[in-house]
């Protein structure tokens, strides 16, 4: 059992930390979180000069290690976050490297990595949630084109996105699971609404989107046809993986700015509160040093998260939502202006028990996959 | 980075298991026919004294589990605390009696304990454990008044001078709460794997499913922690390490109590024994309190 790093990881530390030194002060101002197209400008530039510098395609090709420390120091440094990047960098991104012929990902990485084009999210349907694999959104073949039908939901960027990872029915007869394929959908095509959706923290952050016979090449589908659930699984375990480290690291920043703000506020006398934060403190560095031990794991197999993703994910999102509900403690009667430190945030927190696989059916996952508990009926 | 078990690491604890889990080869069950149910109302406080198994001590000596830091030239093993963490890891699994951890800190200092020739108990805070059956006791027991320990297995005395309690102490207890967390855990699934009601396999109820997987989600935290508060030494690291594996030992045996239905509730169930030691464990070091102020401190330092 290791905690150091190896003098090659330090290095990359250090010049990561220079650089980061160098470049945050010349960032132009954050946009507003209603101007899309601004926001898709921030991030694109933020991604372009980490590929100009080198860093681009850290959550692809480096070390589980190296990508670690990149997350860390990234936001110890307060850059920017991987923002409209995100689907494009973590999800279709890594499948289309997995699974995707030479040709596609010549086509679609590249500019992925280079900041150029978002890409979106269309898995989940208004009666496919935590049942994804039940998803209708029917796709007809008609010579060298798919032609598709249906409607996406919770699709984040959808406003701004130059493609989307569609999953879609191509076998209505197969099981549920076998009758699947993953496309790539332009965004420009005719037959596309985006009609966006508001969360409780008043943002528009995520879409629907509507789907009316919109045409998508034959050539656009990664994996085989009817095979799109396998091909999937490989993009829902990077989400599972280190993709809570940076926020972790955020956790814990928020966690000594509630024990100072305690105390500027003459709370700090109080023992309930100060052992809440403590126990806190517990959970959070807890938390960190699971991370670490998933990364060192991964950097001894294959590097693809496994399910253990699932027991980070349960406690993690606990743990931030405890996190944010200490700081409204602290804040007392001003927990309830949205205009206080960190309420907004502890708005957005309510969705990570839901987003991305709710709590309940990470704990089957757990109990099934690695407890070997059987399915119920 | 490598925060992984090294191979000579899991082939110690793997050793380890090897010889408390054959010495204890009838599992928590020869424990429970060692100390049969006391009648409520005819035990008073001391009157119910289990005896420590000295040829277990031995054995554990043997095994260097009370040596294994000293140097070599001292007849230990010259290993450090993660090594000592997995070997209390797997006497927490074991559930292995007596004054483990006191005894490991009394090695190369009190002469026999290194071997396990001597037992040697401490005060940790206002507790004493195992008291009646130590040779040694440290820093002393003045005025000692026995309890009516609620863990069969452990005997206490209560002192009227409280004693400070080693950090490493503390962290050695939290590598005990996360072997019985481990327990009792995969005791919980075995039994909801088998146990059938409404014709199907408890566990196949999202309701006991839900439950067990709290329960490693809970362990594997604690591990981790545990882990790393050996290799760092941190103050604040051990107590979040403390912390963690209390939680996940306490609340584990709970929840494995309760998927064990009625049967976890009577004397012969091994998980009665898991819960109550880990109550045990959770008081040393100050408690909860203590290491929640010191990761409280920890904020503001």
């Amino acid at each position: 059992m290791d905690l150091s790093y190896t003098p090659e990881e330090e290095e990359f530390r250090a010049r990561l930390r220079e650089w980061l030194g160098k470049v945050l002060p010349t960032l132009p101002p954050k946009p507003s979180p209603e101007d899309w197209p601004g926001r898709r400008a921030y991030d694109l530039g933020w991604q372009r000069m980490l590929y100009d510098a080198g860093y681009a395609d850290v959550h692809w090709d480096a070390s589980p290690t190296t990508r670690l420390i990149f997350l860390e120091e990234t936001e110890k440094a307060g850059a920017p976050y991987v923002g409209a990047n995100f689907v494009g960098l973590l999800h279709a991104g890594p499948t289309i490297a997995a699974e995707g012929t030479p040709a596609q990902r010549a086509r679609w990485l590249p500019p992925i990595l280079r900041g150029e084009e978002v890409w979106c999210q269309g898995f989940s349907e208004p009666d496919a949630g935590s049942d994804l694999a039940a998803l209708r959104t029917r796709a007809r073949r008609d010579g060298d084109e798919y032609v598709v039908s249906g409607s996406k939901i919770w699709t984040s960027h959808a406003e701004v996105a130059d493609w989307c990872e569609l999953l879609v029915r191509t076998d209505p007869d197969a099981p549920k699971h076998k009758g699947i394929s993953w496309l790539a959908m332009p965004m420009d095509a005719p037959g596309i609404t985006v009609r966006p959706l508001r969360t409780l923290a008043g943002s528009a952050e995520f879409a629907e989107v509507f789907l009316d016979d919109v045409r998508v090449p034959v050539a656009n589908r990664v994996g085989d046809e009817n095979d799109g659930w396998r091909v999937t699984m490989v993009t829902l375990s990077f989400e599972r993986g280190t993709a809570f480290a940076g926020e972790v690291v955020a956790c814990r920043r928020v966690l000594g700015e509630l024990a100072a703000e305690a105390r500027r506020r003459g709370r700090w006398d109080d023992p309930v509160l100060r052992r809440r934060l403590g126990r806190l403190n517990a959970e959070f560095r807890g938390l960190w040093r699971l991370i670490q031990w998933n990364v060192s794991e991964a950097e001894g197999s294959s590097g693809v998260p496994g399910v253990g993703g699932s027991v980070f994910k349960l406690r993690y999102s606990h743990a931030r939502q405890e996190l944010y509900d200490a700081a409204a403690e602290v804040l007392g009667p001003g927990a309830l202006d949205l205009g206080s430190p960190w309420m907004l945030d502890r708005l957005s927190s309510l969705s990570y028990t839901i987003a991305a696989g709710t709590s309940q059916i990470q704990q089957n996952i757990v109990a099934e996959r690695i407890l070997g508990l059987p399915k119920g009926r | 980075m490598r925060f992984q078990l090294t191979e000579e690491q899991r082939a110690l604890q793997a050793a380890v298991r090897d010889v408390v889990g054959r010495r204890l080869s009838a599992g928590p069950s020869w424990l429970v026919a060692q100390f049969p149910a006391p009648l409520n109302g005819t035990a008073g406080p001391g009157a119910y004294q289990p005896r420590l198994d000295r040829v277990l001590w031995r054995t554990l000596g043997e095994l260097g589990l009370f040596s294994l830091r000293l140097p070599e030239a001292d007849g230990g093993a010259g290993l450090g605390l993660p090594e000592a963490v997995l070997v209390f890891e797997e006497a927490g699994w074991a559930l292995v009696p007596g004054p483990l951890v006191a005894t490991h800190l009394a090695a190369g200092e009190v002469p026999g304990a290194a071997a396990g020739e001597v037992v040697v108990a401490a005060v940790d805070g206002r507790l004493v454990e195992w008291l009646a059956e130590a040779d040694v006791v440290r820093p002393g027991a003045e005025g000692a008044v026995p309890l009516r320990s609620v863990d069969p297995l452990t005997p206490l005395h209560r002192v009227p001078a409280p004693s400070r309690t080693d950090p490493v102490a503390v962290l050695l207890t939290a590598a005990e709460q996360l072997g019985t967390a481990t327990r009792v855990c995969e005791s919980a699934v075995q039994h909801a794997r088998t146990r059938e009601q409404f014709g199907q396999p408890i566990g196949a109820f999202q309701a006991v499913k839900h439950l067990c997987a709290q329960m490693l989600v809970r362990v594997e935290v604690a591990r981790a922690a545990v882990y790393a508060a050996a290799v760092t030494a941190d103050p604040a690291d051990i107590a979040a390490a403390r912390l963690l594996a209390d939680e996940a030992a306490v609340r584990g045996a709970r929840d494995c109590l309760q998927v064990h239905g009625g049967m976890g509730f009577t004397w012969e169930c091994e998980v009665q024994l898991h819960l109550k030691r880990a109550w045990v464990r959770a008081q040393r070091g100050g408690g909860t309190t203590e290491s929640e102020e010191l990761l409280a401190a920890d904020l503001v330092a």
